[in-house]
């Protein structure tokens, strides 16, 4: 045994993270990119207005100025993510052929609140590499009220009367504290937060919030889409932002 | 004799050689990434990638590129679509390989261009000759559109990275939707049907009316923003792309003065062959340098 490994040494395994002469390298690549972006959602008695800026960024520089980040599942129930574009992309493919499915195997569209679950349960199945999205899902509830979901990165959620997300939600979700007329989504125990304004004025409040954000926060700009949920179906209105 | 990462100023955006220059993307950092208020986290950067911890003997993953091409413009034009790129594979800082064919025809109505690792663009190039070919042997006149390739690549982008061994590309899909069985190409509107898209490294995909990769998109972006138009004439197109090119020439330490134009329109794909672009460097102050140099000795 001796001769058959004489003069042959295996040499030292090279410690994890180090590369042959010891060094440790450093990073060269992350799976995520942040593609910036702000989204909100307001639930009032009988409406949801859903609403997500449209430009996608990479570092400091602009991709695209159009490029939407709301999925529509049903006339009843939007989802709508911020933060890296191709898990939000992957995300909602994902939950559109669930989406896909349940109407097939159903007969009926999926509530906003099955779809709510559905959603929670996709972001924790990828619990150890999550889907880099903050999302929150909209619509109206099977009683006809508005319902917002807002959810973290890995599916936990709750519902509330109105949630931001993104690269601008700390610049909104203030203002929509102060001005919504709801009860605040922080006490304890939980009250109703939907708001009591009328459907115009919170759209002309979402649309202020939106402007405001985008004038400092980098990533939020060029164009807003906002839908309107009602029993009647959803309306789609635009809102042109600064391009700076 | 591997390429070393080069110092460089993150401010000047993607530069030369080593891991940080061949990608459009931010997702190539110089450590791991800071949590902000604007930029939540989240557990990413327990995700940053360390190649040698995740280091299979028995497989290698990609940990940075060697061989590499530079940017990839693309605009649309009133008759169709153009995508340009020099014909430049540095290997770092070495301009090694000069006559690299970054544009590739996929079939009449769709080209793929790529910035970034050129062995990765050659594999990908060949899974789509695999597409490409079942197609013909299907022998049923319908080929792929643009849209659709654009659509398979991005999975494939997405699908390497969820393996954390991208393919180290930013690759960039342009074309014209073939007709529908029985209708002719004639019935349906040029801008209806163009279609320009590009696909990360990550995966990351964006379709717009002009796309860029690498340090064009720094460079030659804004001069697209400004003057491109979905309607604006061959002629046209050409000069803006002439000159996006030599900006990037200018400014671009990886790049060289041999390029490549494809154009593809309702007749289908032309792949041009390489030319140079006139370019002037016989400024004064460049070719007496010490001359104007104050305080010169």
């Amino acid at each position: 045994m001796a001769a058959a490994t004489a003069g042959y040494k295996l040499a030292a395994a090279p410690k994890a993270g180090a590369d042959s002469q010891g060094v440790k390298q450093h990073a060269t690549w992350s799976p995520y990119d942040d593609n910036g972006g702000t989204c909100l959602a307001v639930a009032g008695a009988d409406y949801c207005i859903v609403a997500a800026t449209t430009r996608m960024s990479t570092g400091y520089s602009i991709l695209t100025r159009r490029s939407t980040k709301i999925l529509q599942l049903t006339d009843k129930c939007v989802i709508a993510s911020a933060g890296c574009q191709v898990d939000m992309k992957a995300l909602q493919k994902l939950l559109q052929s669930r989406n896909v499915m349940f109407q097939h195997n159903h007969g009926k569209p999926m509530s906003c609140k099955g779809a709510a679950q559905l959603l929670s349960n996709t972001l924790y199945y990828k619990r150890f590499f999550p889907y880099y999205t903050f999302n929150l899902c909209a619509g109206l509830d099977e009683e006809g009220k508005g319902a917002v979901y807002t959810y973290d990165a890995i599916g936990s959620y709750e519902r509330t009367g109105y949630s931001c997300q993104g690269s601008g939600k700390d610049l909104m979700q203030p203002v929509l504290d102060n001005q919504l007329k709801a009860a605040s989504p922080l006490l304890v125990p939980a009250r109703n937060s939907t708001t009591t304004l009328p459907l115009e004025q919170a759209i002309d409040l979402v649309k202020d919030a939106f402007v405001s954000a985008g004038e400092r926060d980098i990533y939020t700009g060029d164009y807003v889409e906002v839908l309107i949920i009602t029993q009647d179906g959803i309306r789609r209105e635009e809102l042109q932002l600064k391009l700076d | 004799m591997l390429p070393r990462p080069t110092s460089h100023s993150k401010a000047l955006g993607p530069g030369v050689a080593g891991p940080e220059l061949a990608v459009a993307t931010s997702a190539v950092q110089a450590g791991p990434p800071k949590a902000s208020a604007q930029q939540p986290l989240s557990g990413a950067d327990s995700f940053m990638v360390d190649p040698h911890c995740i280091a299979d003997p028995a497989r290698q993953h990609t940990q940075y590129p060697y061989v590499t091409g530079t940017s990839v413009l693309g605009i649309k034009y009133k008759d169709g679509v153009l995508v340009a790129c020099d014909t430049l594979g540095a290997y770092g800082s070495t301009k090694r390989y000069k006559s690299v064919e970054r544009i590739k025809k996929v079939n009449d109505h769709v080209i793929i261009a790529a910035s970034g690792e050129l062995s990765d663009f050659q594999h990908i190039i060949k899974l789509l000759d695999e597409l490409t070919t079942d197609d013909f042997r299907a022998d049923d006149g319908i080929s792929l559109g643009p849209q659709e390739v654009y659509a398979y690549l991005c999975r494939v982008m997405y699908n390497r990275r969820n393996k954390m061994d991208p393919l180290w590309n930013s690759l960039i899909v342009a074309g014209i939707e073939p007709p529908h069985a029985g209708a002719s190409a004639e019935d349906v509107s040029t801008s209806d049907v163009t279609f320009l898209g590009m696909v990360g490294m990550i995966g990351t995909h964006y379709s717009d009316s002009h796309v860029t990769t690498g340090f064009a998109s720094h460079l030659a972006r804004p001069l697209f923003r400004e003057a491109q138009a979905d309607d604006m004439s061959e002629e046209a197109a050409v000069a803006l792309m002439h000159e996006a090119l030599r900006v990037c020439y200018y400014r671009d330490k990886q790049s060289m003065n041999k390029f490549q134009l494809a154009k593809v329109t309702k007749e289908g794909v032309s792949i041009s062959e390489p030319y140079a672009l006139d370019v002037q460097w016989d400024f004064k102050m460049f070719s007496q340098p010490t001359k104007w140099a104050v305080g010169a000795w």
